[in-house]
Parts: structure tokens; sequence; C-alpha cells
């Protein structure tokens, strides 16, 4: 359902553009005209969201990096210059570490609303592969920016993270070496974690660009996952409609980033970080960021060194197959009784596996941690794919315009809305 | 240009036909190709491996004669912490008398030291990198605190996810009080 253009130049300068460069075309029809889904609810403004906390992480990274100086003995420091010296540095630095718990939060309420409503499903399934993309360059950028501080847990946790690669068998340890560009994380670690953290966000990007590309082609899924079957009665244009929700979206999500901002900017932090980093002693307790606490858990939930890494690296990679997984032809969880109690199931199990993550390895939480573990491959692996095989799921409306306003024929549509 | 790519055509189609001097311009092309290839990423790879001045601080020297029988002290080596441990009697024998079939990873306690009461290991676990605590765990070597791997007063693994031993770096008596390791 790609919006055709019904731009019109105005003037003749613009004429004159246009038919050599169709570029404010092409934002026309991708921004203006374009045809939204008219039963959209407030879910659909977190892609929206997060889009904005990217272009908000790479304005105060660039301002941030103007500053820092990548280099051990002074990295700790300018970081505290920064907070204490530079000009608004207090504020660009808390909005940048804020920023980056900000994205993440709106990343995970985009894919869990992508896992509710069905919206991975044929034909979306190149959206969806390029949306873990995404995710995973950004844990990537994320984990290589923590590391740039240069306190306790920035350089523990660059241990830990690093050292996962040298379970691979034969080559684990030259690789690890490689990495760290030395014998353990020092100087040579800093530099490239601090270039490679300035390139990342740019080839987010460029993958961004190939998503919103890739959703222009397919056309958002809603709430009903009906796909669109009339543009004027099941649509409408995307300025002024989505723009303004999106934009109201955007405004209270600004009220939540600015408390943590201004009220409890150390909150998702971790104390140890504001000790410089010493490769002599590891602190009592290492954590990963909150965003991260689910995967630590699988990773300590395997009693084997390469089992752990590669069931925490399969426990993201698996998305990539989940269009495939999934058998049922029916996309939103609103038609799906069954699905719907296992997607809170699954969300609930995610959450139990981060409060895990945060425990230290012990007792009841290492079991804990296994079963929840369990149950996280168990809901992708297998009842996903059983549940489209034998659930019966409730009578689909027959348009969006008709589950919007209850007209059409009486297929049982008014008990399936909600 | 078109009759000789008809006749080259024609060429490869019968199946008797020799190669032609087109073909060998392609697959000398291609290979020379892949070389240049080959050539221009590798210095982009290996400018990540340790350079010369890291390589360069490769040995340390400790002086024994300071440390107390049942003392651990820790010395950086190559950015890593290595752990010289003046084992007691007790401890010597404890690490002695283990059966190998109770070991994840068995070695003989002789197999890991020069002279039986000094232990020199690398300070780092070997499950993800942390620097475990000495006289700690159930044996009385070192237990890590990231992740729960307990060693022994050799530093072998005995329990939780590590898979190896506490690594042993190459070092040398200079003297009966002085050690070189690297």
């Amino acid at each position: 359902m790609t919006g055709h253009s019904t731009y019109v130049p105005k003037s003749a300068l613009a004429r004159w553009f246009e038919s050599r460069l169709p570029i404010m075309g092409l934002v026309h029809s991708s921004f203006i005209a374009y045809p939204t889904p008219k039963n959209l609810n407030y879910w659909w403004t977190f892609g929206g969201i997060a889009t904005f906390m990217l272009g908000a992480q790479i304005v105060t990274g660039i301002v941030l990096a103007m500053h820092y100086t990548p280099e051990v003995t002074m990295a700790f420091d300018s970081v505290e210059k920064i907070m204490r010296d530079v000009n608004f540095g207090w504020l660009l630095r808390y909005a940048h570490a804020n920023g980056a718990s900000m994205f993440f939060v709106a990343v995970y309420v985009h894919i869990f609303r992508s896992l509710y409503y069905g919206s991975y499903k044929a034909p979306r399934e190149v959206l969806w592969i390029l949306g873990v993309i995404i995710f995973l360059l950004m844990m990537a950028t994320a984990f290589m920016g923590y590391v740039l501080p240069w306190g306790q847990m920035s350089f523990w946790g660059a241990k830990v993270i690093t050292s996962l690669f040298s379970a691979i068998p034969f080559v684990g340890d030259a690789i690890t070496i490689w990495l760290w560009g030395g014998y353990s994380v020092d100087n040579p670690t800093l530099t490239r974690f601090y270039s490679l953290h300035y390139l990342l966000p740019f080839m987010i990007v460029g993958v961004v660009v190939l998503h919103v590309w890739a959703l222009h082609v397919t056309g958002q899924n809603n709430p009903t996952g009906v796909e669109v079957k009339s543009v004027p009665k099941d649509t409408v244009p995307f300025t002024p409609y989505a723009t303004i929700k999106d934009a109201f979206g955007m405004v209270c999500f600004f009220i939540v980033f600015a408390w943590f901002v201004f009220y409890v900017p150390n909150v998702l932090g971790d104390a140890d970080n504001y000790i410089r980093a010493n490769p002599l002693v590891t602190p009592a307790h290492i954590v990963p960021e909150w965003y991260f606490l689910p995967y630590y858990a699988i990773l300590r939930a395997i009693p084997s060194k390469l089992g752990g890494v590669v069931a925490m690296f399969s426990s993201i990679a698996i998305f990539a197959f989940l269009p495939w997984l999934d058998t049922s032809r029916i996309r939103s969880a609103r038609y799906r009784p069954v699905f719907k109690v296992f997607f809170w199931v699954f969300v609930a199990c995610g959450i139990g596996l981060g409060y895990l993550g945060s425990q230290p390895p012990e007792g009841g939480f290492v079991i804990a941690a296994r079963i929840l573990t369990a149950y996280y491959f168990l809901h992708l692996l297998v009842i996903i794919p059983l549940l489209g095989l034998f659930e019966r799921p409730r009578p689909l409306p027959a348009s969006i315009a008709d589950s919007v306003l209850g007209s059409g024929p009486p297929l049982g549509s008014r008990v399936a809305a909600e | 240009m078109a009759d000789s790519l008809a006749a080259n055509s024609a060429a490869t189609g019968s199946a008797a036909s020799e190669p032609t001097r087109r073909d060998f311009l392609f697959i000398a092309t291609g290979a020379a190709a892949v070389v240049a290839a080959g050539a221009t990423v590798w210095p982009l790879i290996s400018q990540m491996s340790p350079d010369a001045s890291t390589l360069a601080l490769s040995t340390t020297e400790v002086d024994l004669s300071g440390i107390a029988e049942g003392q651990i002290v820790t010395v950086k080596w190559r950015g890593n912490p290595v752990f010289v441990r003046h084992r007691t009697q007790k401890e010597i024998k404890e690490a002695e008398d283990v059966p190998l079939s109770q070991l994840p990873d068995p070695a003989t306690d002789q197999s890991r030291v020069k002279k039986p009461e000094w232990l020199v290991v690398i300070g780092v676990c070997t499950h993800l990198g942390c620097v475990p605590l000495g006289h700690q765990g159930q044996y009385d070597g070192w237990f890590c605190p990231c992740h729960g791997s307990v060693y022994d007063t050799s530093g072998r693994i005995r329990q939780g996810p590590a898979p190896r031993n506490l690594d042993l770096p190459t070092y040398k008596f200079m003297g009966d009080t002085k050690i070189l390791i690297g």
C-alpha cells in the first residue's frame, strides 16, 4: 500500500528542483500523504519515540565527545570534568546515560507491541529481521558506551563480556586477545570501543532507514491484524493524524525521561562505576545495566561456559526466525485467546529473568533462572509453533473500518472487539 | 566484438574445446583480485592485535623474601594479576593428596609448581575473567565472586562454571628469593 505521491510543487523553484531530485515528493508521500490505519493505538507511537531517542543519543553523544578523553589514565577524570566543569556537562551526560535506558524502554515496548499484534508475520518478515539487527547493534553500542567512563563496572563489565568470546572452541583465546589488543582489557580496548561507539549509531541510522523503507512497502500492521482493504475507508493520512498522535506520545514519554534526568539521574546506574577502574580488584557483585539483565540471567543459568554463551546469543538470534516459528495465520492477539495468555506469561518470564540477572548466582536464584530460561526457549520453540496448529481463533472483523465503526455483516466481530 | 563473443560461446558450447585466452584472463584477474582484497583487509584486522609496546611489557620481577608463609601477593603482569602464594605445609599436603579422579581438569600439584612452597598462577578466573579472592571457598584456595567458581590451593578448578584450572605464567627462579615472570 505505497501511498502514491500527490505532491504538487507550488513554486517555479520547487518545480525546478523536484524535476532534478524528487526528495520533497518522497517526504510528502512517506510522511504526509502516507495512509496509516485509522485504528492505530498509542502502542504504535513507540517506533517514533525510539527514533527520536536515537537522534537524542547522537546529538548528546557528539557534544560529549568534544570533552571526553579516551585514555585509561584520563578517561575517568574527563568524565568527572564533564560533570563538574563543562557548561551544562552534567545535563548532557545525564541525558545521554539515561537516554540510553529510555531508548531501550521505547524499543522493548516497540518489540512487545510487534509480538502482541503479530506484526512480524508475512509480509513483514524482512521489516522484523531489520528490527532484530537494529536491536543487536543497539546492544553493542550501549555495551561499548558503558565502558567509556572507565569506572569499576565499566572495566569489569567489559572484561566479562569480552571473555564470552574465549568460550569459542580452539580459537577463543586468540580472538579475545585480538579484541582486547593486549592480554587484558586496557588502553587499546578503550580506544577501539570509543571509535566503534561513535560509528555504530550511524550504522543504526542506516538500518533504521531500511526498516522504515520496508515498513512503507508493506504498510503498517494495526490492532486488528487485518490488512487495509480500502485506503479511503480504512486509513487516514499520516499528517496530521499520526504526526499529532506520535507527537503527543513523545511528549508524555519525555516527562518520564525528564524525571529520570532531573530527579533520579543515577538510579539506573551502578554506584561502583564512580570508582576508578582497577584491573586487580573485581567488584563483589558484577551486574550489567538493567536492559541486559534477562540475557545475563540466561548466561549464568547454564552450568557450562560455552553452553551459557550459546544460550545467551540464541535467546536473541531466535527472534529472527519468529516469523516462521509462528504457525498461526491470525496476527493480532485480540483474536487469539490462548496466545494472549501465553504472551503475558512470556512477558512475566522476561521480567523474572531480569530480576534474577540482578541477583547473586546462588541457591534458589540459580534454580529459578534455569526454570525461566527453559520456559523462555519452550515458549519460542514449542508453544508458539503448536499454538498455531491447535488454537481456535475468534472471528476476524471484515475490515478495519468494520472493526472501528461496527458496521458491515455480522461476522461475530462484536464479540471479538474489546 | 559480436563476432568474437559468438565464436567464444560457440567454443564453450562444445565440451571438447580448449579453454580460450579470455577464460585464462578471467580466472587470472579474479585470482589477483582475491589476493589484493586479502592484502588490503589484513592490515585492517592485524592492527587490532597487541602492538609492539604491549608485547615489550612482558616480564615482571618479584622479590619473594618479603612474602610470609601463608601469604598471597598479587603482582601485575601484562595487565593481569598474578598470584604468588607462599604455601604452608598443610596447603601443600592438601594439594598433593587429592586424587586426580576428583578434579574436573586433572593435573598433579607437582606439574603446577617449580618449588612446592611457591605457587605462581595467573589471577584471572578461567570462566569470564574476574579476579578470584584468596583464602576463600571450600578448599581454602580461591573463590570467584562473579559466578561462583571455587579453586583449591593448587589453583585447580573444583566447583563452578570455570572450565580450566587457573593458568600458569611462564616464570623462572633467579636465585632462591626472586622470580622472573614472563
